[in-house]
Formats: structure tokens, sequence, C-alpha cells
């Protein structure tokens, strides 16, 4: 080969695989991501209807624990809207009522939410995040219960 | 008053390290020795200091001296004394000054160690590490002092996270640091090798075993985060595409890349100016990491408290280390002269692949781990980009790369062909096609790409070996000689075949507990049975426990098999008094390489508990693949012709005998 023949094998190569990296990527971030929403944006807004994986998050509301063996319900709310969620499973450790929570799973035809995996903080003082800005919105977040040090 | 001395240290650290900021690189660019003389004694003494301050907050841990505001936020009297000491970096301050400590140790280490450097690049390498100093050091000083008092001082501390509560917190920091900040050395003999504009295969030789080290410490602390992580949480998985998993995994793709890209440079002179492009993005990404993970922009077990003046700091040091050198290699690579061209069928051509597959990788983990934060920034919209994401991208590009793994070393340099190094591995492709054909037959055809996933591991680990035997010739000399041989050969062969080995082995655990793992969630009570991968599991209840610092329910569960009790399995959840937050602690029973995995849910009003088991079929091989590759790579590098200081034998004297004669 040639040099020239050679640094266009090169420059193929290289620009052929980038290319694959570029359409996968493409391809794994319109199907593969997973959207956040809270109850209101389910309830009202009508997202998240046509089966696909999201996360829901919110708070645990108060006295909506209901533990059957290893499945257990409880409704997730913004204070606003609320969603049923159903989930099978070991719960966090820090799985409280009244604390932020995210549950990651897909819209049950009958309107509750399947969860196959429920996240919570990883020690007192964390809100995940989502759930924080989305009590902001919501002039309901309260500084005190979320101490930094 | 001790803590006094610490923050007083830190500031002298900081003061010589502004003077070895500028010092020694203003004396390398004027010729004159004297001033490019003070970089190592700078060095040193810097680090010292550095080290002082960090033993003056250990003490402030050790004697639980809570008048510091950073000791009482994370500390308490009750903590066992392993924990008083951990507890050090199991805090946002605290870790940036170990980070900051690790940084000194490696300056001082290039100090001790260069004696045999050439001159200038001695004093500009030093000079760079500075500056990596000097900014980190204002970082600590200014928005993240750990030796901060409070009066009066608080009877009793608010106690570490109990999650980092644990042996694994004790090693997994200073490891992973140490091949975080390790890598600022290659960076920073970039950063020199621009400002003197030139760079040689001596070069090459001088960086290698740094990155070496740096990426032995790196595999090393992923390993160790992992397993840890596994145990911990008891969630069993290994890896959870977290962006903070992924902050680390970014530099250690690059950092591979690195390595490979630098044995070119070494042998054949090519490469240079990627080679110097892969160094500044590694440290680059070490530092976007850093970045990540302690400014708060990413929630985590990582993330301790938040403060946005923290983030902005950590941003603009990011932007001005990044930008700068980029900027500087725009500048400066094209007065770099490129090597020479070579056949694409060749070791260079093979290793230009490996490159270029590792680096592509990387850039689809960046996207992946950057991307929610984009489109929060541009559109609002909260999104998370999980396995999924990772399994489609970072997964087929994985898959040429370790094909290719057994071939490569087998293609000699310059020109070579398929065929031979095909025939070398014949007897491999052999045994991996006869693993897939096992596997097929053992599913009934079920699954077809893990069967397929089993072949390349065992390609890859068989394969690894195939330079070795080829190198030895068994065949034409006989076993005793090919033994005779086998020990002969260079060292730095033997490190490439156990890394190789050792990849392949984390492939096959990977791929083993992917496809074939088992799970099993079961609420039970006294005497109830839960059966999993052909064990029997039989619950005999809760005994409460208490421990220095927390309470317990420890469960009892007999294994059986086959009708025969084997051994007993105690998962835990605890709570710990001082923050009253529960943890769960897993019981693993190691079985040859599989695991027996447990832990345990809540507690109900009737007295019953959620047991969730899991059968993690080979899942050891993970870690120790990773164990593995490092061990190949420290037999790399005490390859005499790696050995730092070595060098001082061949081409580097000329060169330094050269460039002292012209400075």
């Amino acid at each position: 080969m040639t040099r020239k023949q050679k640094r266009l094998a090169a420059i193929g190569t290289i620009g052929a695989v980038l290319i694959a990296a570029v359409l996968l990527v493409m391809f794994a971030l319109r199907d593969e991501i997973v959207f956040f929403y809270s109850p209101t944006d389910v309830v009202v807004e009508g997202k998240a209807q046509n089966g696909e994986r999201f996360r829901l998050g919110g708070l645990v509301k108060e006295g909506s624990i209901d533990k059957q063996g290893e499945k257990v319900t409880f409704v997730i709310t913004d204070t606003d809207k609320e969603l049923p969620v159903v989930f099978v499973g070991i719960l966090p450790d820090l799985f409280r009522e009244g604390q932020g929570v995210i549950a990651e799973g897909k819209l049950a035809a009958n309107g509750t939410f399947d969860a196959d995996n429920v996240l919570a903080k990883h020690d007192e003082n964390y809100m995940p995040k989502e759930v924080a800005d989305t009590l902001k919105e919501k002039g309901l977040w309260q500084e005190e219960g979320t101490v930094t040090q | 008053m001790i803590a006094e001395t610490g923050h007083y240290a830190l500031v002298l650290a900081l003061v010589l390290s502004l003077i070895q900021s500028v010092v020694p690189v203003w004396g390398a660019a004027r010729g004159d020795h004297r001033l490019m003389a003070t970089a190592p004694g700078t060095a040193i003494a810097v680090f010292a200091f550095i080290a002082l301050s960090f033993a003056a907050l250990t003490h402030a841990y050790v004697t639980s001296d809570f008048s510091l505001v950073n000791v009482w936020a994370n500390s308490h009297s009750s903590q066992p004394l392993l924990y008083k000491y951990t507890s050090v970096w199991g805090n946002h301050e605290g870790s940036m000054l170990l980070w900051v400590l690790i940084l000194g140790l490696f300056s001082a280490l290039v100090a001790l160690f260069g004696n045999s450097m050439p001159e200038r690049l001695r004093a500009n390498v030093l000079g760079a590490q500075a500056w990596v100093l000097t900014a980190f050091l204002l970082f600590i000083l200014f928005t993240s002092n750990p030796f901060e008092r409070q009066i009066p001082a608080p009877f009793e501390g608010q106690d570490l996270n109990p999650i980092l509560q644990d042996i694994g917190l004790a090693i997994h920091p200073p490891l992973l640091y140490l091949g975080y900040v390790g890598f600022s050395v290659t960076f920073s003999f970039a950063i020199a090798a621009m400002l003197s504009g030139r760079i040689d295969a001596a070069w090459a030789r001088w960086v290698r075993p740094w990155a070496l080290a740096a990426w032995i410490f790196l595999t090393a602390g992923i390993v160790m985060g992992s397993y840890w992580a596994y145990y911990e949480l008891g969630w069993g998985g290994f890896w959870f595409w977290d962006p903070v998993e992924n902050a680390s995994f970014i530099p250690w793709l690059v950092g591979t890349a690195l390595l490979h890209s630098a044995i070119v440079m070494e042998k054949r002179e090519a490469l240079k100016i990627w080679t110097i492009l892969l160094a500044i993005i590694t440290f680059s990404m070490s530092l976007l990491g850093t970045f990540l993970v302690r400014s708060g922009v990413l929630t985590s077990v990582h993330s301790f408290a938040n403060d946005p003046a923290r983030g902005v700091f950590i941003l603009m040091i990011l932007l001005v280390f990044i930008g700068g050198s980029l900027v500087l290699f725009a500048v400066r690579a094209p007065m770099l002269k490129s090597g020479s061209l070579f056949k694409p069928i060749s070791r260079e051509g093979a290793l230009v692949f490996n490159n270029l597959f590792l680096s592509t990788a990387a850039a689809t983990v960046l996207i992946g781990t950057l991307y929610p934060l984009f489109m929060e920034a541009v559109s609002g919209a909260k999104i998370s980009v999980g396995a999924p994401f990772f399994d489609m991208t970072f997964g087929p590009l994985m898959v040429p790369l370790l094909a290719m793994v057994p071939i490569g070393p087998l293609l000699s340099w310059k020109r070579s062909d398929f065929y031979p190094a095909m025939q070398r591995l014949f007897i491999v492709f052999g045994l991996a096609i006869l693993a897939v054909a096992v596997s097929l037959a053992v599913t009934r055809g079920a699954e077809v790409l893990a069967a397929l996933g089993i072949g390349l591991s065992v390609w890859v680990m068989l394969g690894a070996f195939a330079e070795i035997a080829t190198r030895s010739g068994f065949r034409k000399a006989g076993f005793a000689t090919g033994i005779r041989r086998m020990a002969g050969l260079p060292r730095s062969m033997w490190g490439t075949a156990l890394s190789h080995f050792g990849l392949g082995m984390t492939l096959l655990g990977i791929v083993m507990v992917t496809a074939y793992q088992g799970e099993a969630v079961r609420e039970v009570g006294p005497g109830d049975h839960v059966k999993i991968a052909g064990y029997e599991l039989v619950f005999n209840g809760l005994t409460p426990f208490s421990g220095p610092n927390f309470n317990a329910d420890v469960a009892s569960i007999d294994v059986r098999r086959g009708g025969v009790s084997r051994f007993e399995m105690h998962p835990a959840k605890r709570i710990y008094t001082t923050r009253g937050m529960p943890t769960t602690e897993s019981a693993i029973k190691t079985i040859g390489f599989s695991q027996l995995y447990l832990a345990l849910g809540d507690k109900s009003p009737d007295g019953k508990i959620v047991l969730r088991a899991w059968w993690k079929p080979l899942i050891t091989l993970i870690w120790l693949g990773g164990v593995m590759m490092m061990i190949g790579g420290g037999i790399s590098l005490m390859d005499r012709r790696l050995r730092v200081g070595a060098a001082r034998s061949s081409a580097a004297q000329r060169r330094k005998e050269v460039s002292d004669a012209s400075a």
C-alpha cells in the first residue's frame, strides 16, 4: 500500500468505528433513557401513558405503606396528586413514611405504578435531587428537612 | 493547638507550592541550574507539610476533639478506633485533604526517584505538579477547611454515616485516590514535554512506570469499591453504572489506552502526539470525576454535604487545567515531530485498534454520565441514564476489542500477517468454540448470547498465554527447555499475559452472573424454607445483638443441600443509635468461585421478615480478574526496562548529557 492508501485505510477504520459508536449512542439515548416524573406529571399531564419505563418521585404518603409478605404497596405523593405503587422485594434501609423516594418501573393498566426498583436516600440528610426540585416547584420545600453540615 | 498547627502547615504547604510552581519552570526556561535544582527540595517539603496537616486532623479524630466542626459532624466517641481513623476521609474536607496528601506524595516520589531524569524535564514536571497542588490547596483553604473550630465544643459527635463504617472505606478511597492522582504525574510529564517541545522514546520510558503504578491503584480502587458496594449496600449488584462509578471508570479506560499507546511510543517513536493527548485526557477525567463527586452535582453515597461555592471552585480548577493544557497542546503539538506511519496489520496497528475502541468506549460512558446534566440544563427534563444505555453502547464496543486481545501481542512490529498469528491461536480458538458448544448443550440452547460470552472469555483467558507458549517453544524444544525459556522471558510479557488473563476472568464472571444468577424473595417466619440453586435455606429466627454503636437483629439461617445441613449464615439488620439509621448487613458464603448472598428486609408486626437470597455463579471472578490485572501490572512494573531510574543507562543518559551541554 502506498502512504496515501495507508492513511485512507486508517481514517476509514477510525471513521467507521466512530460512526458506529455515534449511532449506538443516538439509538440508546432515544430508547434507553428513563424520564423522571412527579405524580402530577402522570395524573394531570398524562405523561408516560405508553407503557414506557420512568422514574416516579415524591414523598411516601403517611399511613399508606401496606406490606403483604414480600409485596409492598404504598402511595407516592407530591402533596397535590398521588399515585399508588406496587413493589416486590426489599425496600431500601431508609424507606420511611413522609420521606422522599424514587421508584423506577412502569404504569400498569389499572393505573398503579409497578416498581421494580425503589431508591431512597443513603443517609438521613439526603433527599433525591429530583424530588427536592419537584417540591420546590410546588412551594412545599422545607429547608430544615435537609440540613447540610 | 494541634489543629491550628495543622491549618498553619497547610498554609505553608501552599506558599511552598507557589514557589515550586514558578521557580523551577522559570529556571528550565532560562537554563538556570540553581533555579531548577530547587524543585525536588520544595516538592518534598510540600509533602511533609501536608502530611503534618493530615496527621493533625487524624489526631483530632482519634482523640474525638469535637471542637472541630468537621470531627463533630463525622465522628463519635464510641466508634471503634479503626473507624475513627477512617472517618478522617469519610467526609468532604478530610477526603480532599487525603487527595492533596496523595498528590504531594507523588510529587515527592518524582523528586526522590527522578535523580537520573534530565534536569529540565524534572524541573518542569515538578512545576506542573505544583500547579495542581496549588489549586487544590487553595480549594481546601478557602472552601473546605477541615480545621474550623466551634465554641463551645459539643459533648458528643454526630457519628459517621453508618454505610461508611466498614473496612471497605478504610481501603477504597486511598486506593482510588492513589490511582486518580497518580495520573497527575503523567499529566505533568505531558505538560513538561510540551513546555520543552521535545518528546522521544526516553520520555515514554519515564512515563510508563508512573502510568502503570497509577493504573494499578485505580484498578484496585475500582475493584475494591465494586466489592464494597456489593456486600455493604445489600443490593447484590457489582456495578450500577452509577455516575460516580463511571467517574472512576472513565479515567481507567483512558488510562488503559495510555498504557498501550506509550508502548508504541517507546518501541517505535510513533503516536507521540496521541500519547500526550491521552495523558492530558486521563488526568482531566480524574479531575472531572473529582468535580462530579465532590461538587454535589450528582447525588450518591459519595456526595457528602454540599456547598455550591465548592462546586464552582472545582469547576474553575477543571476549566483552567483542562482548557489550559488543551490550549498548550494545540500550540505545541504541531512542533512535536510525529512518527512514521505503519502497516495496519502489525503490533502498532493492534495497539491503535485498542486505543480507538478504549477511547470511544470511554467517550460513550462520558456521554451517558453527563447527558442527564446536559438535558436538565437545556430543556429542564429530568432523566436518568442507566444500565440499559451502557449495555447498548459500551457492550458492543467491547466485543471487537476483547476479540482482538489475544491476537494483538502475537503480531510483530512494523509489518505482520494475521495468518501466522491465527495459526498459533488455533487450539485456543477450538477450545473457545468448545466452550460455546458445551454452554449451549447445558442450557439446551436457551442462552445463546451468554454462551458466546463464555466462549469469548475462554478465548481471552487462554489466548493471553499464546505469546508465552509460542516464545518458549514447548513443541519444538521440549518441556525442560520450554520451562527454562519461559522463566527467561521479559517480565513485561508475563505482565501482559496475566493482565489479559484477568480481563478474561472478569468477563467470565460478568457473563455468568448476568445470565445465570438465581434470586428468591420470600417473607419468612421461624422454620420456613426457601429454595435457591439447589440449596435449601431454613430460617431459624432472629437474635438481638448489641454492637459498640449499633443494635442489630441477626438472622440465623441453616443452609442445607440434599437434606444435609452444610453451614449457617447470619444476615443482619442494624440500627445505628446516634443517627437512628438502619443498615443491611448481608451474609455471603463463597462456594468455589460462586457465592450465596443473603439480605434481610423489614420485620413485619407478626415477627416475619423478608429474606432475599441470590445465587451468584462465578461472581468472585469479576474481582479476582481485577486482582489478576493488578498482579500483571505489578510484574510489568518490575521489568528491568521499566524500573524507575533504570533508564539512566541508555538513551536518556546520553540525552541528558546533550541537554546539559546545550543548556
